[in-house]
């Protein structure tokens, strides 16, 4: 059974979201195999990242703003939430909210007369998903939390000189110089929330029907073939794609949020390491 | 562990307390029944399985303990090497340092463990196999028997000693190329007037680097480095997955469900251990938090930086 690359495309391209080829490759592993298996289960991290990062952000906005009030029935909710999801290990995460989730009664609740089916939940897609939004949330609202504090004292002022007060003093200038400031470390948090999607399928949430993510299929392959050499090169260098794809995506949009300024005060991006967390 | 464990079936029917007008009342009765459950606890929590567990704590402890030195030296003869002014050896320096940054660290977890576990079993036979073909044949590694590290014969301490040994090893590059990250920007931050001072007294480039940079460039790295130590903490149950038996093995195995057929039988427990686990690792970065700022202001105190300033005009 010797395939062209191009069929071995066709069949397993969309392998990772069920689609094409169900056997997995069992013997006489192709590089185009390798490139391709992998290649779709980035799929599965380009889902987790893209949605967890587009939700978090809304609920970061929210919780860093809860951090600054100067209610602290506001504010220590919003601490504690932070606290607990910078403080522990994302990987006890996955397995903390797969537990609870199991434990959920398995043929679903009714509240108030509406039954909820429940078992949706401790799969990957809905639960990781569900970590990961949560998990991103609190790492951003402590950027946003950091740059809101960081606001020059001159520009609230002059606000305030304008006239502008309260709701509109903070749509119009906190806010947008809050996303400004915090970006470049903003930049780094979706960086980092990308990589830390190949946990997923390690923790915790089972692959179904072998429909797991790019490091899933590189870690199949590198246990059948006894060589690390070739899969996990593969699944770096789509990372690295990946990483140089987001910092394009990132850079455009601080580019916008510092468009008014003259260019030797923007703020720039710099990588800066946060792995595993 | 005590003398009333010898039968643990007999516990959970024993009744140590026994109030009937108490159990009128919910709560009353929710309290009897906690203290009645007391000596099945102190006999579970103190079982071999448990203390073993106990134990797997000292290893995550002796894991951090081991790899921060390391990679603290990893990480300086790597911003060392990307300082060099011999160009191929500041190439492997910076190369080191940017290897991590594009691509999630768990690959080269992955990566390192059987790389490491290969390189060693494939040099150790060159040594003792005689005629040892290429290794990867097909799908499989193989080298001779007396190749393996550790002897198939070997007891199992070994076995865990030598993956724990390749997930020290693992760390300490992965790590050390974050910590070589944070000291090259910290050289980098040290005034160009300290160095160009001290050239100016007759130092030559060692004894600059040695007197001048090395002292005053801590001071730049605290942040860096007291963040990587947080980032280290919270990596630690990637253990697991390097396939030593650390604390959340110990937590998915008695947390498992166990049957009559054990001399424990409770249900699904998972949940609660991990619970557990998760307030040991806020504990421990709480606490290291505080410690890093109580560090931070003492290496602050009378440098030339903001916070160094905010210090003297405390204190003034």
């Amino acid at each position: 059974m010797s395939m062209t690359c191009w069929e071995t495309i066709q069949a397993y391209g969309l392998r990772s979201i069920g689609i094409g080829e169900n056997l997995l490759p069992r013997s006489d592993f192709t590089l185009c195999q390798q490139f391709t298996l992998i290649g779709s289960g980035m799929i599965w991290n380009l889902y987790f990242g893209v949605l967890a990062l587009a939700a978090g952000f809304f609920l970061a906005n929210a919780i860093a703003l809860a951090r600054s009030a100067r209610n602290p029935l506001i504010r220590k909710p919003a601490e504690w939430y932070v606290f607990v999801f910078r403080g522990s290990p994302l990987f006890i995460q996955f397995f903390l909210a797969y537990e609870a989730l199991v434990m959920l009664p398995k043929g679903g609740v009714d509240i108030l007369g509406i039954h909820l089916n429940t078992a949706w939940t401790t799969r990957a897609w809905a639960g990781a998903l569900l970590v990961l939004f949560l998990n991103t949330a609190a790492y951003s609202a402590e950027i946003f939390h950091g740059a809101l504090k960081s606001i020059p004292k001159g520009d609230l002022e002059a606000a305030e000189a304008y006239g502008l007060t309260g709701w509109k003093k903070f749509i119009r200038i906190e806010w947008p110089t809050m996303l400004r400031l915090g970006w470049p470390a903003y930049t780094n948090e979706a960086i980092f929330l990308f990589h830390a999607t190949t946990l997923v399928f390690f923790s915790g949430f089972p692959a179904f029907q072998q429909k797991g993510d790019a490091l899933y299929y590189a870690n199949y392959f590198a246990d059948k073939t006894f060589n690390p050499f070739i899969p996990y090169p593969i699944v770096a260098f789509y990372f690295i794609l990946l990483t140089l794809a987001v910092t394009y995506f990132y850079g455009r949009v601080n580019r916008h949020l510092n468009r008014h300024l003259p260019s030797n005060i923007r703020s720039k991006i710099r990588l800066r390491p946060q792995l595993i967390r | 562990m005590f003398s009333y464990c010898t039968d643990p079936k007999a516990l959970s029917d024993a009744v140590w307390l026994s109030v009937p007008w108490l159990e009128h009342s919910f709560l009353t009765k929710w309290i009897v029944d906690f203290i009645n459950s007391l000596p099945w606890f102190s006999c579970y929590l103190t079982s071999a399985k448990h203390v073993d567990f106990y134990w797997s704590f000292l290893t995550v402890l002796l894991l951090l303990a081991i790899t921060a030195p390391a990679a603290l030296g990893m990480g300086f003869l790597g911003a060392t090497a990307a300082r060099s002014h011999v160009a191929p050896v500041s190439w492997i320096g910076k190369v080191y340092i940017w290897m991590v940054r594009g691509v999630p660290d768990i690959i080269f977890f992955l990566f390192f463990v059987i790389a490491l576990d290969q390189a060693i079993e494939y040099s150790k036979s060159l040594l003792v196999c005689d005629g040892q073909a290429w290794p990867w044949q097909g799908l499989e590694f193989r080298v001779c028997p007396e190749a393996k590290v550790p002897l198939a014969k070997s007891a199992p301490f070994w076995h865990q000693a030598y993956g724990f040994f390749l997930a020290v090893v693992t760390f300490a590059i992965v790590f050390g190329a974050f910590v070589a990250n944070v000291l090259y920007g910290a050289m980098q931050a040290v005034p160009r007037a300290q160095l160009e001072t001290a050239e100016a007294y007759g130092m030559n480039r060692g004894q600059v680097f040695r007197r001048i940079l090395i002292p005053q460039m801590w001071v730049y790295a605290l942040p860096g480095l007291g963040n990587l130590w947080m980032i280290l903490i919270k990596a630690t149950p990637l253990l697991f997955l390097l396939g030593v038996k650390d604390i959340v093995y110990y937590a998915r195995e008695l947390g498992g469900s166990k049957t009559q057929a054990y001399e424990y039988p409770h249900g699904d427990w998972r949940l609660w251990y991990f619970l557990g686990l998760m307030v040991f690792y806020l504990v421990f970065t709480r606490v290291s938090e505080i410690g890093i700022a109580k560090l931070t202001r003492k290496l602050s105190h009378g440098q030339a930086t903001a916070a160094g300033e905010a210090l003297r005009k405390a204190a003034a």
